[in-house]
């Protein structure tokens, strides 16, 4: 049973118990002369979370951890098969199995055990979708059958549903967090196993970055080189030269927007501006190499400086265009939410309204406004795609805009696109770059905090 | 300068339009110096908007008109050569909920003599802030403490520290938009006080909805009703023996 039909199963089930629960209650209180102690609705909701909750929640745990152990007994079973492999050699007849599976491959194409194991693999799959399907319909069923039982006039429901629905808020807030912690420990897991092949130091303050290593040992190429200081220099000057772009653009058009527009002009234009952010990073990307950066090559060439047609500076310029309507809009918010009362406060001791705006209005939106800009800048961090295509890929360590650099994610979605072994030092520094990478929007997130508190205890 | 009585400010004519709506009638009243003024009013009377044409504080409100003419010692302030900023130095304001700028006490009270220039050297500025303060009654409280934020001051410290702001570009006229709505009954009186001590530098018209803070810190009162003064005259004749009976209605609480 697919996990779609599955789950309209289940929640079919859950109305229907929803309906149940409120008819049931109805029916029991009609028949006593006691006051009900909680709404119909409270009952129904009761049964109803009885019967969703387990089944949805085993049908996902499942759904997660089936293929893992799925993937392992496959393993097993090839490797069982077919005497002396390398683990190599298994990974491929694993991916080839799946791949037939799958209908990619044809099975003229393979050898005899891999359409075995292929079998195989369709009918640990078609197993486990069974178990999973009446697991949880047999938990759904039990929910039902338990729950309804406790129903009475006098049952608290209400408070049940309550408390349900705390945990499943609870649930939802670990979620995140749950996540967050896995992806760290896996980044800490993979950036250990590469530290092992690179030292940590070479990475943290080498200055070359060339990853090219020989992939089979008859290939010949560098032993390859991971100092990560001009991936850093390249996605800080990058930052920085879109920041250059972005703020006083931003903050001035959130200024005008605010404070001087009309009511009309504000409406048209804060969403029109707004339309920015909705581009889509790879059109910002064309842009740049097709627009702009030939504009700065040919101004360059006619005060006779040569420059490279992939630079930091177009990459910096758009990537700051794009991220004028994050700093616009968030800091037109907070001005906006500056109470009119300090502005005419200002104007009735006769400051004019551009004092007003520089003095009182500006300083008491600040916290807002810093935030609005570290935001930004942790976007201009995290940028890939107009990088990619208007700053180039090659490792330069320069200050000079001119040239072409790279950035971490640059370099990240560089390290793994295309075949790679999963364990190579090439791959694994992705991850390396990843943790640094998190850390340092991480420490910049603290930082920000820092600033907005100490200020809002300034400003509030 | 002008003596106590004397007509510090003169309003012929002064209507008042948000958009369409008219919300003064033609506001024809003479306010003297060195006394205090009261203006009273059932809610949307057009008092604050009367208040508020005083330093033109009305031209910052969209779609808002004023038509007639207002005279400050002779001015009208609505003529075409009148800088608003000039005039709002002589016409300080203070506002019905406490709006200390969130700056350290001695930045706000020291905000409007920085914009108009007023000190030439660091020690004048200081000077001016501490008499600004001693004259507020605030500089007891707050002598060691003038580098804090004046928001974490009380409601009634804060209202204060907004009077010496006002009072520190040494204005003419102050005028109060319901000064004590928004605190308790103890800060109330200290600003009363204030008020009281004050008259004898400032011409001060006070908007207020009380009755009695009307009846104890002004000399004449304005009744508006609708859009109109319906009765101006000495504060004890209108509270004792109003002459028109809708004033008197609203006086002895019948309207309101």
């Amino acid at each position: 049973m697919s996990l779609t039909f599955l789950s309209v199963s289940i929640l079919v089930l859950g109305a229907y118990s929803f309906i149940f629960g409120r008819r049931r209650v109805r029916h029991l209180s009609a028949r006593v002369d006691v006051k009900q102690h909680s709404l119909d609705g409270y009952h129904g909701a009761f049964v109803m979370a009885c019967v969703v909750l387990p089944a949805f929640s085993f049908a996902v745990l499942w759904s997660g951890f089936a293929p893992l152990i799925i993937n392992d007994w496959l393993r097993e079973f090839i490797a069982a098969g077919s005497g002396a492999l390398t683990n190599a050699e298994i990974n491929v007849l694993v991916s080839k199995a799946k791949a037939l599976h799958a209908g990619v491959i044809n099975a003229r194409f393979v050898g005899p055990d891999t359409v075995e194991a292929a079998d195989y693999f369709a009918g640990l799959l078609e197993m486990s979708s069974y178990l999973r399907a009446t697991g949880a319909i047999a938990l759904a069923l039990a929910g039902f059958y338990f729950s309804q039982k406790l129903i009475a006039p006098r049952f608290a429901a209400r408070q049940r549903v309550e408390k349900i629905a705390i945990w499943v808020m609870i649930g939802a807030s670990a979620f995140a967090i749950l996540t967050t912690i896995g992806i760290i420990f896996s980044l800490i897991f993979e950036t250990y196993m590469f530290f092992q092949q690179v030292p940590v130091l070479d990475f943290l303050f080498g200055l070359h970055w060339s990853p090219q290593i020989a992939i089979r040992e008859d290939q010949a190429a560098n032993p390859g080189e991971f100092g990560a200081i001009p991936l850093f220099a390249g996605t800080l000057l990058i930052t920085f030269i879109a920041m250059l772009v972005a703020v006083p653009v931003g903050l001035m058009a959130a200024v005008y927007l605010s404070e001087y527009a009309t009511h009309r002009l504000r409406n048209f234009a804060k969403p029109t501006i707004e339309v920015l952010a909705g581009i889509p990073t790879v059109v910002y990307g064309f842009f740049a190499a097709l627009v702009v950066a030939p504009l700065l090559r040919n101004s360059g060439a006619d005060i006779g400086l040569t420059l490279s047609s992939e630079s930091a500076l177009a990459a910096g310029i758009v990537m700051g265009t794009m991220l004028i309507p994050f700093i616009s809009s968030l800091s037109d918010d907070v001005i906006n939410a500056v109470p009119q009362s300090l502005r005419d406060g200002a104007s009735a001791l006769g400051a004019t309204k551009s004092e007003t705006i520089k003095q009182v209005v500006l300083p008491a939106a600040l916290p807002g406004i810093v935030s609005a800009i570290l935001l930004a800048i942790s976007r201009a961090i995290g940028e890939t795609m107009i990088v990619v295509m208007a700053a180039g890929i090659a490792a330069n360590l320069t200050a000079n805009p001119f040239e072409s650099v790279t950035t971490v994610t640059v370099q990240i979605v560089v390290l793994l696109i295309g075949d790679q072994e999963f364990d190579s030092a090439k791959t694994l520094a992705a991850f390396a770059l990843g943790l640094v990478l998190f850390f340092i929007t991480l420490i910049l997130n603290v930082v920000a905090l820092r600033i907005v508190n100490k200020y809002r205890e300034q400003y509030d | 300068m002008s003596y106590e009585g004397e007509n510090k400010i003169q309003s012929t004519g002064v209507q008042v339009y948000y958009g369409e709506t008219r919300a003064l009638h033609g506001i024809d009243l003479n306010i003297g110096a060195n006394e205090v003024t009261s203006l009273i009013g059932p809610s949307g009377c057009g008092k604050s908007t009367f208040l508020r044409c005083i330093n033109r504080m009305n031209d910052v409100i969209e779609g808002c008109r004023v038509e007639g003419s207002v005279f400050i010692d002779g001015d009208d302030i609505y003529a075409d050569h009148m800088d608003v900023v000039e005039l709002r130095a002589r016409v300080g304001m203070v506002f019905q909920k406490p709006n200390p700028f969130p700056k350290s006490i001695y930045d706000n009270v020291a905000y409007g003599p920085r914009i108009h220039g007023l000190a030439p050297t660091k020690e004048a500025l200081d000077h001016m802030v501490e008499t600004s303060l001693r004259r507020a009654g605030l500089w007891q409280e707050v002598h060691d403490r003038l580098g804090d934020t004046g928001s974490g001051l009380s409601g009634g410290q804060q209202q204060r520290l907004c009077i010496a702001r006002a009072i520190a570009v040494n204005p003419d006229v102050v005028l109060m938009d319901e000064p004590c709505s928004a605190l308790d009954p103890i800060a109330t009186a200290v600003i009363e006080e204030l008020i009281e001590e004050l008259k004898s530098e400032y011409t001060i018209v006070i908007v207020t909805h009380s009755m009695q803070q009307a009846s104890r810190v002004s000399q004449k009162t304005a009744y508006f009703h609708l859009g109109n003064v319906v009765e101006f005259g000495d504060t004890s004749q209108i509270f004792s023996n109003p002459k028109n009976t809708q004033t008197e209605a609203y006086i002895s609480g019948r309207i309101g």
